[in-house]
C-alpha cells in the first residue's frame, strides 16, 4: 500500500533520513536479510537498503515506461485493423499495455517514487524503456509478430517476477501475466490465420519473423557476462534469473511454436542440442542493442516525441478534470452552508 | 511540460480496494492519482476490473489511512504473540470425545 509514515499521513521518501530508530542500522539490515533469506517479502513500510530501494525504482520505473511506450507500435494499427473482431482486439490489449504501466507506477509510488517525476524523467530521455519498442510495425503481421515473441518474451521475464522479493511489485506481476496470456495467443492466433491465407500473407508473417526475432531476444538485456547489476537484483531476489537463463528458456518454448506455424526462424545456428537436452542458438548483435539503447534505433525519436506530444495535449484535460473538480467541491460546501 | 506535470502531481492517490465477489472481501488491489472521488471510482473501474475482477470497488485517499509502524520498529503486535490459551490447541481433550 502506497500510505508511509507514521500514522499514515506523511509519504516515505526516496532518501529517507535516517531517525533516531535508525541508529539501529545493523540490526535492520539483518532483519531486512532475515526476510530476504526467508523468501518472504519486503513490504511498502519495511526498512530497506538504499541500494535496493535505488534497484527496484529504475527497474520498475523502466518497467513502466516499457508498457505506456509499447501502447505506439501496435496502436498504430488500430484504425487500419482489417476487421472489427481484430480491431476490438487490439484495442483491449492495447488498453491492457496503459493498464500494465499504471499498475507499475503504482507499484513504484510505494517506494517514494513521484510519478509526475517518473513521467518527467521519461519524456525527458532520463530513464530508459524496453529497446524492443524502437522498432517499426511496417505490415498488421507485425501485430502479430509483436504478441507472439514480444509478449511471449514478457511472460519469460514476468513469470518469476510474480516471487520478486518486492511485495508491491510481485502482486502487479501476478495481475500482467493474467493479462499477457490473452497478447501472446491473440499473436498467435493472428498469425495462423494469416498462415492460412494466400502466398503474400505467408511471406508477410516470414518477413516479420525475421525482422522481429533478433531485437526479441535482446529483450532480455545483455549476455550474463556484462550484466553489472544483475548480481544484486539477484542476490535481493529482485530477479530470479539471469538473463541467459531467460533467454534459453524462450529460445526452447518458441521453436516448436514456429514449427507449427509454419515459418522458419532466421537463425542458422538454431539447432537442438541432444546432450543439453535445449536449444543451441546464435549470438544476437549486440553493437546493434547497445546502439538502440544510446537511443539511435530507427524509431526512438518517434516514440518520444509521441509521448511528449500526448502529454503536453492531455494538458487540457487534467487541467479540466482539476478545474471541474474544484467547482463540484465548492458547490458542495455551498449547499453544506444553506 | 512542467506545469502539465504539476497539474498531474496535484491530484492526489487514492488507495483502491475491490470486492471479487459477493461473499468476499474488499481486497486492496494498488492505488491511482484521481482530480476527486468520483473520478477515482471510474479509473479503479477501468484500470482494475477490466475483465469482471469486482462487483464493488472502494478508493479512499492515502492520506486518510492510518497505518501501524514498521514492525522491526515497534512492538505493535506483541501483545498477540504471548497468549497461547487463546488458541484451541492449547487445550487438551481425551481423543475418545467426540466432535470437539
Amino acid at each position: 500500500m502506497a500510505v508511509n509514515g507514521e500514522s499514515g499521513r506523511e509519504r516515505m521518501t526516496t532518501h529517507r533520513k535516517p531517525d533516531a530508530a535508525d541508529h539501529a542500522e545493523p540490526e535492520l539490515q539483518r532483519h531486512f536479510d532475515a526476510t530476504i533469506a526467508r523468501d518472504q517479502r519486503v513490504e511498502p513500510r519495511d526498512w530497506m537498503p538504499d541500494g535496493y530501494r535505488r534497484t527496484l525504482i529504475r527497474q520498475i520505473a523502466q518497467h513502466a515506461h516499457s508498457e505506456i511506450i509499447g501502447m505506439q507500435p501496435e496502436g498504430e494499427w488500430i484504425t487500419r485493423a482489417p476487421s472489427l473482431r481484430r480491431k476490438a482486439i487490439l484495442f483491449a490489449k492495447v488498453q491492457d499495455e496503459a493498464g500494465h504501466g499504471l499498475y507499475l507506477y503504482s507499484a513504484a509510488e510505494t517506494l517514494g517514487a513521484d510519478r509526475a517525476d517518473l513521467t518527467e524523467r521519461l519524456i525527458e530521455g532520463r530513464q530508459k524503456y524496453s529497446s524492443i519498442f524502437n522498432y517499426p510495425t511496417p505490415t498488421f503481421a507485425d501485430v502479430g509478430v509483436i504478441g507472439w515473441f514480444v509478449d511471449g518474451a514478457a511472460i519469460c521475464n514476468q513469470v518469476p517476477l510474480c516471487r520478486s522479493s518486492y511485495g508491491p511489485y510481485a502482486r502487479a506481476m501476478v495481475r500482467v501475466c493474467k493479462e499477457e496470456s490473452f497478447h501472446q495467443r491473440q499473436g498467435y492466433e493472428l498469425l495462423s490465420t494469416m498462415m492460412r491465407g494466400t502466398g503474400a500473407q505467408r511471406a508477410m508473417v516470414q518477413d516479420a519473423v525475421d525482422r522481429w526475432w533478433w531485437p526479441s531476444l535482446m529483450m532480455f538485456g545483455p549476455p550474463d557476462g556484462d550484466s553489472p547489476n544483475s548480481a544484486a537484483s539477484m542476490a535481493w531476489k529482485i530477479k530470479r534469473h539471469s538473463n541467459d537463463e531467460l533467454r534459453q528458456r524462450f529460445v526452447d518454448m518458441t521453436v516448436p511454436q514456429a514449427e507449427k506455424l509454419g515459418v522458419t526462424l532466421p537463425d542458422p545456428e538454431l539447432r537442438w542440442n541432444e546432450e543439453r537436452g535445449r536449444h543451441d542458438f546464435g549470438t544476437p548483435d549486440w553493437a546493434e542493442l547497445t546502439r538502440v539503447i544510446r537511443g539511435e534505433g530507427p524509431c526512438n525519436a518517434q516514440r518520444m516525441e509521441r509521448r511528449r506530444r500526448a502529454h503536453e495535449d492531455g494538458a487540457w484535460v487534467r487541467e479540466a478534470a482539476t478545474a471541474h473538480a474544484a467547482k463540484r467541491r465548492a458547490r458542495a460546501d455551498e449547499g453544506a452552508a444553506a | 511540460m512542467s506545469d502539465t506535470g504539476r497539474t498531474r502531481a496535484d491530484w492526489p492517490l487514492y488507495e483502491v480496494f475491490v470486492r471479487g465477489k459477493r461473499g468476499l472481501n474488499h481486497v486492496h488491489v494498488g492505488s491511482l492519482h484521481a482530480a476527486d472521488d468520483r473520478m477515482a471510482l471510474t479509473h479503479a473501474r477501468d484500470l482494475y476490473t477490466r475483465r469482471n475482477e469486482g462487483v464493488s470497488i472502494w478508493v479512499v485517499r492515502s492520506a486518510h489511512i492510518t497505518a501501524s509502524t514498521r514492525d522491526e520498529k515497534d512492538p505493535f503486535f506483541a501483545p498477540s504473540a504471548d497468549k497461547v490459551y487463546r488458541h484451541p490447541t492449547f487445550y487438551d481433550i481425551p481423543d475418545d470425545v467426540p466432535h470437539i
